[in-house]
Order: C-alpha cells, then sequence, then structure tokens
C-alpha cells in the first residue's frame, strides 16, 4: 500500500458495508461505511480539481473534528496537494503565519468563524485564491465570488468531475509523495511545517497497529484537535491501515456525553482529560450518599491493592478475585460505563507525564492504560509500553522499527521509518534536528531504566540547566509534581542558574473552587479565589510535600521551591503563554512577568502587577493584581544540620 | 437608509425589508384608572428587528402583552396581515405564526432542555389524545418530525450538550437561551423577545446577539424585542420605538433616535409635568 487513498480503496473494497466514520449529529449518530465514505471523498477530490487543486499545492484544513473535514484530507491529497491542517483556535495571527508560509491557496474552513478569521487575514496572504466552508449558518449573505459551500464543491465534483483525471492522479501517488503537513506549536519561535510521507504515515501505522493488536472492529472516538500528530495517526493512519471507525463528537462541549455513548475500543487523551474525569468523580463521590461513598472507598481500596495485578495477569487469590468480582459488578463496571470506558481494549496517554495515582486509579478498574513518547517529527511513536509492562513514571520500550540511543549530555535520539521529510522551507532547522544517518534530537533528556529497559524521561533537554551551585535543574520534573495535586492546574518552575527555586502555581478552579464551596469561602473571581490565604495556606503545604519527595532524589535535591506566588490569571494559549497542545512556554513567561520573578528573589512579601490579557475574538485587556509571595518549608539536605530557616 | 414605501425598503447591510406584518393603530391599555399604555401607533415590517425602549415603567412588557395577545387593548386596532384582529386567546395568536419569550424566564423546571423545547410545537400538534397514548400512525410521525425540528433548533443555538439537563439545573443565561429554543421550534413569522439581554454578562450578551441576528438572517424571521440595554438595541435593530410614560416619543432608525431631544431627555431625566 502506497497512499492513504489506496488504503481507501483498498477498504471500500474489502469491508466497504464496515462504518468508517460515524458522526453524531440532530442528536442521532450517523454512519458512513467504507463504500460511502469513498464515494464522498472522490466526490470532492474531483470538485477540488475543479476548483484548481494539483500537485505543488497546499489545502489548510480548520475546524473541529468531522468527518467531512478528515475526508476532506484525503480528497485533498487524492488530487496531488498537501493537505495542512490548522488548530481550529488559533487566532486570525497565528494563521496568518502558517497561511503564509504554506503558501495555501484553497482553504476549507468548518464554519463561519474560521472562514471571518481567514477573510480577516486575507490580504496578506499573497497565493490565497478560494475558500471553502462546511457549515453554511450565517454566511448566506457574505460575498461569495471565492466563497463555495462545502456540499456544492462536492456536488460539482459528482456532476462534472473526471474520474479518469482523478484515477490518474491517484495512481500517480508514491510512498515518498507528502501525507501531510502539520505545524508543529513550537515551544520556542515560530511554528516549522513537518512534511511526512506516505511512507512516514503508513509504516508507522502498521507498526503500531500491530504492536496492539488493533482490528477493523475497532473504534475511537476523534475529539483531539486535527491538527496534532497524534489526532492523524489514529483517524487517519490507523484508521485506514487496519479500517477501524472514526466517531465524532456533536460539539465540543459534548465529547463527555459522546464517550459515553459512542465507548471506544481504542482511546487517547492526554493526562489533563483523565485528571479532570478523575476530579470530577472524586467531586460527585463527595456529594454521593453514605452507603455509595462507603462502597465506593471500599472497594476503590481493594481495587488499588490487586486491580493492576490482575490486569497485568498476575496471581491473585480466590478472595481477592472474588471481591474484585463483586467490586465490578458495583462500583468498577458503572464507573466505567459513566466515563465511557467501558469497552476499552487499548488505552494511552502521552504528551505529559502522568501522575502516579491518577494513572493507578485507571488501571486499577481494569482499564489497560498505557503511556507512550513520541512528537511530531517521529510520526508519533518513539517508544510505548507493552501490554503487562506498565509503570507510571517510564515510557516504554522502543516501538517497533525504532532505535533509540542516548548521547553524552543525556539527550534522546531516534531513528524509524516515521522520521519526517524535512521542515518545510527550512533547511537550516531540519538539518540542525535531523542528520545524514537519520538520527533525529528529541531535545528531550532521559535515560534507559536498567530493570524495565524502558525510557524515562527527565525533562526538555534545554530546559535542564545548573543551579548556582553546581547541582542539576530540571524544573518539568518538579512541575509534574506539583502538578499532580488536583488543585493546581499548572505549574513553573525557575532557579537556572539562581541559588534557590521558585515557582509559579495557577490553581485548578474546579477542584478550588468545589473545596471553597464545601468550606464556605465566599470567593467573587478567579483572581480573588487563587489570593485567599486558605488556598495559599493548602498550596503552601502542596508545596513542602513536593519538597519532601524532591529531596528524597540526589540529583535533583536542589530543585526545592522555596517560595512561590500563586497566579491571578490562568496561563492561555491565546496569550502566547502556552503552546497549543498546552506546554508551557517558558522564556515567554519569564519575559513577561519578569517583575514577578523579581519579587520572588528579592525578598518582597507581596507583589502589584499588571498583565495583558487576550481574549478569545482577538481583543486585549489588562488584569491588575497584588499577589503575596508565600514562602515554602524545604528539606534540608546538605549533610551537616543548619539552622532551619 | 432608503426610502420606507408600502413594499419595503434595503437596509444598509443589504438586508430586504418587507412591507407592513403588524401595524398597532392607537392602542391604549388601562388597568383600572392606571393608563399602560396611551395612544400608541406603530408598525413592525417583514423581516426586521424591531426594538421597543424605554425607562423602566415605560409600558414596554405591556405593548409586548398586546402583540402576543396576552391583554387586550381598551382602545385601537391591532392589524396582523392585513387583517384587524378581534380579541384572542393566547394560544390563538400563538396558532397564527407569533411565539415569544419572556422577561422572567418560564420554562418547566424539572423537564430537561430537550422536553422544554418540544412543547414549542404543542400548538402545531394535531394527533387526538388516543393515538398519542398509543403512539401509533399519526402521532408517531409527528413526534418524529417536531423532534427533527427541535433537533435542528437545537443545533442551531449551540445547545446540544445540555440536551438532557434539566432547566433547574442550568445557570440563567442558557435557560434564555432554552427558551428562544422553545419559540424557535414554533416556526414563528414573528418572534416576540422581552428583554432576551436582562441580567446576562458581556460574553452571554454577545452570544445572544449573534443568536437573534442569525435566527433573522437564516430563517427570515421577523422580530420584535424589548431591551435595556441601548448599545446592544442600536447594534441589533433597524428601527426603535421609544416609549416613556405610556406614551411614544420616539420611532425611527437607531441614530433618528439617538439624536431626538425627547428621547434624550427621557434617559437622562427631566421633570415631568
Amino acid at each position: 500500500m502506497v497512499s492513504i487513498p489506496a488504503l481507501l480503496a483498498r477498504n471500500a473494497a474489502s469491508f466497504g458495508n464496515a462504518p468508517a466514520y460515524r458522526e453524531k449529529e440532530f442528536g442521532i449518530w450517523q454512519s458512513w461505511t467504507w463504500a460511502e465514505a469513498q464515494e464522498d471523498i472522490r466526490a470532492l477530490a474531483k470538485g477540488l480539481i475543479l476548483k484548481g487543486a494539483g500537485p505543488g499545492q497546499f489545502v489548510a484544513i480548520i475546524g473541529r473534528n468531522r468527518p467531512a473535514l478528515y475526508g476532506a484530507m484525503v480528497a485533498v491529497q487524492m488530487t496531488g496537494a498537501v493537505p495542512v491542517p490548522l488548530y481550529q483556535d488559533a487566532v486570525a495571527e497565528e494563521m496568518a503565519y502558517v497561511l503564509d508560509h504554506c503558501g495555501a491557496s484553497i482553504v476549507i474552513a468548518g464554519d463561519q468563524e474560521q472562514v471571518d478569521k481567514v477573510l480577516e487575514i486575507a490580504d496578506r496572504l499573497p497565493e490565497f485564491r478560494e475558500m471553502i466552508y462546511l457549515d453554511p449558518r450565517g454566511l448566506r449573505k457574505y460575498d461569495h465570488t471565492h466563497l463555495t459551500a462545502f456540499a456544492d464543491v462536492k456536488e460539482a465534483g459528482r456532476t462534472q468531475g473526471d474520474d479518469a483525471e482523478l484515477d490518474r492522479r491517484i495512481a500517480a501517488l508514491g510512498p515518498d509523495d507528502t501525507c501531510v503537513m502539520l505545524y508543529t506549536s513550537g515551544t520556542t519561535g515560530k511554528p516549522k511545517g513537518v512534511v511526512l510521507s506516505n511512507r512516514n504515515i503508513i509504516e508507522t501505522a502498521k507498526n503500531s497497529a500491530e504492536f496492539d493488536h488493533l482490528r477493523q472492529t475497532d473504534s475511537v472516538l476523534a475529539y483531539l484537535p486535527m491538527a496534532w500528530v497524534g489526532d492523524f495517526i489514529f483517524s487517519i493512519g490507523q484508521a485506514y491501515w487496519t479500517g477501524f471507525c472514526v466517531c465524532c463528537p456533536e460539539a465540543q462541549h459534548t465529547m463527555m456525553t459522546d464517550l459515553r455513548e459512542i465507548g471506544p475500543t481504542y482511546y487517547f487523551a492526554p493526562p489533563r482529560i483523565f485528571e479532570t474525569q478523575l476530579t470530577n468523580v472524586m467531586i460527585r463521590m463527595e456529594d454521593a450518599g453514605r452507603l455509595k461513598q462507603w462502597m465506593f472507598r471500599t472497594f476503590m481500596d481493594h481495587a488499588r491493592k490487586v486491580g493492576p495485578k490482575i490486569l497485568d495477569g498476575e496471581s491473585v487469590g480466590a478472595w481477592d478475585r472474588l471481591k474484585y468480582r463483586l467490586g465490578e459488578l458495583f462500583v468498577y463496571g458503572p464507573l466505567k460505563n459513566t466515563l465511557g470506558f467501558s469497552k476499552v481494549r487499548v488505552g494511552y496517554t502521552a504528551g505529559e507525564a502522568i501522575g502516579p495515582e491518577i494513572f493507578e486509579f485507571y488501571r486499577s478498574l481494569g482499564i489497560n492504560l498505557k503511556q507512550l513518547y513520541g512528537q511530531t517529527e517521529a510520526s508519533v511513536f518513539i517508544t510505548q509500553q507493552p501490554d503487562n509492562a506498565v509503570s507510571a513514571d517510564t515510557v516504554g520500550v522502543p516501538s517497533p522499527g525504532v532505535e533509540i540511543r542516548i548521547d553524552d549530555s543525556g539527550e534522546v535520539f531516534y531513528r524509524s521509518p516515521g522520521v519526517f521529510v524535512e521542515y518545510y522551507k527550512n533547511a537550516e532547522s531540519t538539518a540542525g534536528t535531523k542528520d545524514a544517518e537519520g538520527w533525529v534530537a528529541t531535545g528531550d533528556a532521559g535515560f534507559i531504566e536498567e530493570a524495565t529497559g524502558q525510557l524515562r524521561i527527565i525533562d526538555r533537554a534545554k530546559d535542564v540547566g545548573k543551579m548556582a551551585n553546581g547541582s542539576l535543574f530540571a524544573p518539568k520534573y518538579v512541575e509534574n509534581k506539583l502538578k499532580f495535586y488536583p488543585n493546581i492546574l499548572e505549574a513553573v518552575v525557575f532557579g537556572n542558574g539562581r541559588e534557590e527555586c521558585t515557582a509559579f502555581i495557577n490553581i485548578d478552579l474546579t477542584a478550588v473552587g468545589n473545596w471553597a464551596e464545601r468550606n464556605n469561602i465566599a470567593y467573587a473571581s478567579y483572581q480573588e479565589l487563587a489570593g485567599h490565604p486558605q488556598v495559599l495556606q493548602a498550596l503552601r503545604e502542596h508545596v513542602a510535600e513536593v519538597n519532601a519527595s524532591v529531596a528524597e532524589d540526589e540529583m535533583l535535591s536542589g530543585c526545592q521551591v522555596h517560595r512561590f506566588v500563586v497566579l491571578h490569571k490562568e496561563l492561555d494559549a491565546d496569550d502566547g503563554e502556552l503552546t497549543r497542545t498546552r506546554k508551557v512556554r517558558r522564556r515567554i513567561i519569564e519575559e513577561k512577568y519578569a517583575d514577578l520573578i523579581a519579587a520572588l528573589y528579592d525578598g518582597s512579601e507581596s507583589v502589584s502587577t499588571v498583565t495583558e490579557v487576550t481574549y478569545e475574538d482577538g481583543r486585549k485587556g489588562s488584569i491588575s493584581a497584588t499577589l503575596k509571595v508565600v514562602e515554602a518549608d524545604v528539606v534540608d539536605v546538605a549533610p551537616k544540620a543548619m539552622a532551619a530557616e | 437608509m432608503a426610502v420606507k414605501d408600502a413594499e419595503g425598503y434595503v437596509t444598509e447591510d443589504g438586508r430586504t425589508i418587507g412591507g407592513v406584518v403588524m401595524e398597532m393603530r392607537n392602542i391604549t391599555l388601562r388597568f383600572g384608572g392606571v393608563v399602560a399604555i396611551k395612544d400608541i401607533s406603530f408598525d413592525i415590517r417583514e423581516g426586521e428587528i424591531r426594538a421597543i425602549i424605554g425607562p423602566n415603567g415605560a409600558g414596554k412588557s405591556s405593548m409586548l402583552n398586546v402583540i402576543s395577545g396576552f391583554y387586550n387593548p381598551q382602545e385601537g386596532e391591532v392589524w396582523y396581515r392585513g387583517s384587524l384582529r378581534p380579541p384572542m386567546k393566547p394560544y390563538q395568536v400563538a396558532q397564527q405564526g407569533i411565539a415569544r419569550t419572556f422577561q422572567n424566564i418560564a420554562l418547566f423546571e424539572g423537564m430537561t432542555v430537550l422536553d422544554n423545547v418540544m412543547t414549542g410545537r404543542l400548538t402545531q400538534m394535531k394527533a387526538g389524545m388516543f393515538a398519542q397514548a398509543i403512539w401509533k400512525g399519526k402521532a408517531e410521525r409527528e413526534e418524529v418530525e417536531n423532534r427533527e425540528l427541535a433537533e435542528q433548533v437545537i443545533d442551531f443555538l449551540e445547545i446540544q450538550s445540555i440536551r438532557k439537563t434539566p432547566v433547574a439545573r442550568l445557570p440563567y443565561g442558557l435557560k434564555k437561551r432554552v427558551e428562544l429554543a422553545r419559540a424557535l421550534v414554533s416556526q414563528p413569522s414573528l418572534l416576540l423577545l422581552d428583554e432576551p439581554m436582562a441580567g446576562m454578562n458581556v460574553e452571554e450578551k454577545e452570544d445572544m446577539s449573534r443568536f437573534i441576528l442569525s435566527v433573522n438572517d437564516e430563517f427570515g424571521t421577523t422580530i420584535a424585542l424589548i431591551e435595556h440595554d441601548m448599545g446592544v438595541v442600536m447594534d441589533l435593530s433597524d428601527r426603535v420605538v421609544v416609549m416613556d410614560y405610556g406614551k411614544k416619543i420616539g420611532d425611527g432608525t437607531p441614530d433618528e433616535v439617538r439624536n431626538n431631544q425627547d428621547v434624550i431627555d427621557a434617559y437622562l431625566g427631566v421633570a415631568h409635568d
């Protein structure tokens, strides 16, 4: 199989009546078989050819996960052009850079919001000439000279399209032709366009699908951004390779309900989602009656003890096994059903470290949750955990076909069939990332754990630094420990080249708000809650516990947090503080909040600051606040006892 | 704005406004000795967004209740689609294609959003009680049709995620949206909104404005609304009636009204005789 369109033809021929896509629309799940999908996608491709799409061109696709847009990605490839999915929540300014950089001639937009954003920046895009929109709401009165409805393009393709021409173009696609171009959000600098070939995607999809024994009858819920490589691999690569069904939620806010209704067998989520779900379960349990609370506690304690062992097929006593069965009947089964995890055979989390308690919670319920480590440049998979060899602090063994090497500085390198072709129009970065032999630098520092043979990631290589006294500084390591507390949404640790470490903390409004409600603490705003003395006290305790745990690690004991401030606003991708995949952009935060960092180190007790914020519609405003600098307890790790602070 | 004639006119943003749909002629409404509305005349045209504004107690809600047939004025005539409307019961008015929302939300709190929206179809249901009880034939077909309409409106107003949520659990802004959904599902030709943005924050107001404009744009629904928030009114509406102490003190485009001395006086406060 040489290309995604070829896989589509194979699927339509060999199991044309099996569902390829499902989407909830008007309250009902609608489905498309592989045969119908092929017919639709071919019609669209023919329509796109009529619109002038062809080899050498780029077609941008912006919108939420919908079968029509997945189909569009494949249709674009059929015409010989390259699909470029964009993050739908990106502001117009960010889109301008990407659209201009790839020189997209056609944009396929999901709805009015996306159309408006592109029109706003259209005069800065010399190559841009046509826009196609999916949802016609609100667009009827727009100037339609360069704007066409998706349905009309498809209809034109169906009635006036040239099948022979389309077949010729599909046949011309080879394994080395570009399958997709994905822009990495980049924690520093401008986004880079990662070019992935059909070979990259298909080989990776094949290897990883075999690794997890994915089947044609599996199903996934596609809810993560279409512009993210993971979604491309799961919802197009693996889906087309194995022929499983991709289900799309009704709207952004219905994801949890849709998850429950679909009950996918293969599931992927970043740790954040698992955390949120667990927090919600815990909050709702606090509202439950006494009997239910008792049952939940009793059986969850039991599950924690034996659940993971049962999952890994280790031997467990008959009584424990029976009790676990009872628990399945009364607690685990219904809970999994509510969460939408009843049928999950393979679940993955990646992107960030996951808290051991959270990880264990899901595994103890009998959900086969595993970790993987990957990046866009590798077509996702670098390492992944095999069934029955799972732990919270490692990321697994090299995926099939992947070679791993760790250089002297501790940075992880890999080589695999999934390694990207190049960064588009950026030979310098390509050369800097990928060497002549095909080894790619991950930018992450890590080591192979001897006992398990699995890779363990410490931090971003460039973030790992030295403290003033020469000890190792690994901010992510400490931040992750902090973020494992439900009350803490985000943490940023500073200390490179300094005497002591300090931190910014973002509270989690759901968890802290619920706690405040239970304790009769009144607050009027996020800002007020974040600065509440009792909240600060609670966080101070969390930080002290983290310090105690950090102190146990000889290498990193210098990274204890001595002082922190609780930020008055959530770090936000719209303000450039996080990437679209919600990774902290350290340099930008350091510049933006330089006054707060100064206050953390000059002994001030509080600091007043004004911060600019960007609203979702792109307008700007500002928030001013006075933040208290909180001193945290640290564990003294110097060999000789010194007076406590 | 172009000249207004009997056939209608074209607005600055290219929407075509048709002829007069509803005309109020010299309406006077009294409650005992209190005169709530005093000799007011104005018209509503096909496809326009018509606002009624005025300070508290000006008689705006009373006016809307006259339009919706809830109050019958002691004097004056209501002309609807070319004929004089006799005194009617509210349900008869609803059957004429007029739907409304309320200032203090009037939803069934214990029912789900979907059920509430479905009640908006009640006046259009024709199957008898027996047929509905056994749910066969016409009753079943009707229910399917109605559910389809309800789902389209739910999709339109982006309330899919709360479809099965009891209304009592929703925040205020969403309840307002559900009420709008219930009004819309009856496919009204004239939609009356009683303070659709009251008590909302800026974001909710923006959302609601967007929905009102889309309803007008997408379905061509004529909309009459009462609103306190002057900014919203001036942005949304094509023409504005200004009331004060039961009297009409201004009528025209937002710009005309904004520069009307009587209106300025009413809002800034001038001693009344």
